[in-house]
């Protein structure tokens, strides 16, 4: 078990240019399963090279157990990996490409069947070990991906988008078995990925990039609940939460709080919408409407809702938000202010 | 015949079914006008210029080899004898022959080593991106684009007993007096190793370009995965690259072969193939014999040898190219 550190860690690739990675401090916990979330392009894959040794940090430290590994090679950290690609050997059986790892490390030769068993047990592929990688399938493929990297019993475990090449059904299954992999396995596991409900299901806490710059760490829950910035609020949930420009803040509510005034017992604000379009979404609908007079007249909010079968395209209704459903943000910095009350009309 | 006939006719009897009757608009199209006649021409006449070529030019001398080989037809012979296998006795006999047989092979067998050992080590620092990059595989490329005679004239004289520039820098060096420096045509072993070294720089580019292709074919990630796995340097090359990189340096060994094997300019130019036959290989002992010689049965019968060596060569050429399609 290790913890995984970075002090002010910077990744500039071309002189002159923005960085990819700005100033990144984070600490992994003992045996947690963190989260790097992100929209492409903010960074979080280049963060993951630079923690596994493949990528040459700007500036600032990394450090892997209590020590400073920047100047280590991948083979020096002793980490384990798993790329997007899977990055199986396509000349080497499974059985190889599962033992790769224990011969370049100089294991004992006689623990190396024992080993590999052990691994494609827990993974369930020990039917697998004489095939080729081209013989699988994608579920297999990453199955013996995350065999080869748990085979030595790294002391982190990186994993870079590994379910992005499945298919949506096989995603969910493939979450819920790394998941319970990981309870039992219990390695401190940096997860990377752009998908916020993998990134809410898995983690133990996330931390949600922005153009290289860590915009929130938390535990899902308060990345959802509490978003620290516009950004995060808007990222997380789908649809996105609804945010409007009021005096010196934006104030933000998420769509499955703005219900008909009905189900609101003591709304702090309530808006005229009229309705523009409904979604039927089988567990739920979404509600496009827009608000119809007073000072936001003519803005564009979203409704979640249980049933919109009663709405009717183009008539008007109240709708309304419960006080601690309000988001505040400072409209200056986007960062997250103390609630205040304001004028709504 | 006798047991197929009812599908034949049956299958003639839907072909014509399938055709629409003629119409009565116009009774008699051409064949050459109809649709199918059209592309049948275009295909014969864009396809002939490749068939007249490869017939006239490599498919009448290969005839005409085999006829020579069997037979005792010189220069000017306006008479053929045919005398079976009696060329092939008469050369196997010859000294000459035997060795240029066995420097044939050492002469492939070395160059491509070199060549491969060369081009791999050449071949990873151009993958990578850096300043001057482009410059450097023109340089790289130069030798293979340049007319193979003339590169082995300039060696010719870098090579040569008295105004090699090699010995004028072993000299001014004081590694060798002058006038005891080595001759690099003039001995058999230095000879040997000469022409080896001047068809290895030859054809260094063409194998590099090759092996250039199926590094950046491999996916970066791999070389990453055995980085994090845990590999070194060597292990990551003897066990990951190469031999990932196994069906592209076997298209760049074969065609080597065949270029080196077939190819008689530096031997030519640099030796022909002297002192004392010690450079000799078969391509220029077949036209020292057939056509500087006259012998032109002799001839073809030593140039014929090379046919079952690079009949093989062929055969594992197409399975490789087969193979790395499947991977």
């Amino acid at each position: 078990m290790a913890v995984v550190e970075t002090r002010n860690l910077t990744k500039v690739f071309k002189e002159g240019d923005v960085g990819a990675v700005n100033n990144v401090n984070l600490q992994t916990r003992e045996g947690e399963f963190l989260v790097f979330l992100g929209p492409s392009g903010s960074g979080k894959t280049t963060l993951l090279r630079m923690i596994a040794g493949l990528e040459r940090p700007t500036g600032g430290e990394i450090l892997i157990g209590g020590h400073v590994v920047n100047h280590l090679t991948p083979r020096e950290r002793r980490i384990a990996m798993v790329f997007q690609s899977y990055a199986l050997y396509p000349h080497l059986s499974v059985y190889n490409n599962i033992a790769f790892p224990l011969k370049a490390q100089r294991v004992k030769k006689e623990l190396h069947r024992q080993k590999v068993e052990w691994a494609a047990e827990l993974l369930g592929i020990k039917h697998l070990l004489d095939r080729k990688p081209r013989e699988l399938s994608g579920g297999e493929r990453q199955r013996v991906a995350l065999a080869r990297a748990i085979v030595r019993q790294p002391t982190v475990f990186l994993l870079d988008e590994p379910l992005s090449n499945l298919d949506a059904k096989l995603r969910a299954s493939a979450r819920d078995e790394l998941e319970s992999f990981h309870k039992r396995i219990g390695t401190t596991t940096i997860y990377v990925t752009h998908d916020q409900v993998e990134a809410m299901a898995m983690g133990d806490r996330v931390m949600v990039l922005h153009q290289g710059h860590v915009r929130q760490i938390g535990t899902p829950r308060e990345v959802y609940d509490k978003p620290a910035d516009t950004f995060v609020a808007t990222f997380l949930g789908s649809p996105p939460m609804n945010l409007l420009e009021n005096g010196e803040f934006v104030v933000g509510f998420r769509p499955e709080h703005l219900l008909p005034i009905e189900l609101v017992p003591n709304p702090a604000i309530t808006f005229r919408l009229r309705v523009r379009n409904t979604e039927y979404l089988g567990a739920e609908w979404i509600l496009y409407g827009v608000i119809a007079g007073g000072k936001f007249d003519g803005r564009s909010l979203v409704s979640r809702l249980g049933s919109a079968s009663s709405f009717i395209p183009d008539e008007a209704y109240e709708f309304g938000i419960r006080e601690q459903d309000l988001h505040y943000f400072d409209r200056q910095t986007e960062k997250r202010a103390e609630a205040k009350a304001m004028a709504w009309q | 015949m006798k047991a197929n006939p009812p599908p034949a006719t049956h299958a003639l009897a839907e072909a014509a079914g399938r055709t629409p009757p003629p119409s009565a608009a116009s009774p008699h199209v051409p064949w050459r006008r109809t649709p199918e006649g059209r592309a049948m021409l275009l295909g014969v006449s864009m396809f002939s210029p490749a068939v007249i070529y490869i017939l006239a030019l490599i498919g009448v001398p290969f005839v005409l080899a085999f006829v020579y080989a069997f037979s005792d037809v010189k220069v000017g012979s306006i008479s053929y004898h045919w005398v079976g296998l009696e060329n092939f006795r008469s050369i196997l006999q010859s000294p000459s022959f035997r060795k240029a047989l066995a420097n044939s092979f050492i002469f492939t067998i070395v160059s491509q080593i070199l060549v491969i050992v060369g081009s791999t080590i050449l071949a990873f620092p151009l993958k990578d991106k850096f300043r001057g990059r482009g410059f450097v595989r023109f340089l790289i490329l130069l030798p293979w684009v340049a007319p193979i005679s003339l590169g082995a004239i300039g060696w010719k004289w870098i090579l040569d007993s008295l105004y090699s520039v090699i010995n004028w820098v072993l000299v001014a060096m004081h590694l060798f007096k002058p006038y005891s420096a080595p001759m690099w045509l003039g001995e058999p072993t230095l000879a040997m190793a000469s022409v080896i070294l001047v068809q290895t720089w030859r054809l260094l580019p063409f194998s590099t370009v090759i092996i250039l292709a199926g590094l950046t074919a491999i996916p970066k990630e791999i070389p990453e995965a055995a980085e994090v796995d845990g590999a070194g340097f060597w292990r990551k090359l003897f066990q990951i690259d190469l031999p990932m990189m196994l069906p592209i340096i076997n298209v760049a060994v074969l065609f080597g072969i065949i270029f080196t094997f077939t190819d008689m300019t530096v031997v030519y130019v640099l030796t022909a193939g002297g002192p004392y036959d010690s450079t000799q290989v078969l391509p220029s002992l077949a036209f020292f014999t057939g056509v500087l010689g006259g012998d032109l049965s002799q001839g073809a019968a030593i140039s014929l040898f090379l046919v079952p060596i690079l009949v093989a060569v062929t055969y594992f050429m197409l399975r490789m190219a087969h193979k790395s399609e499947v991977v």
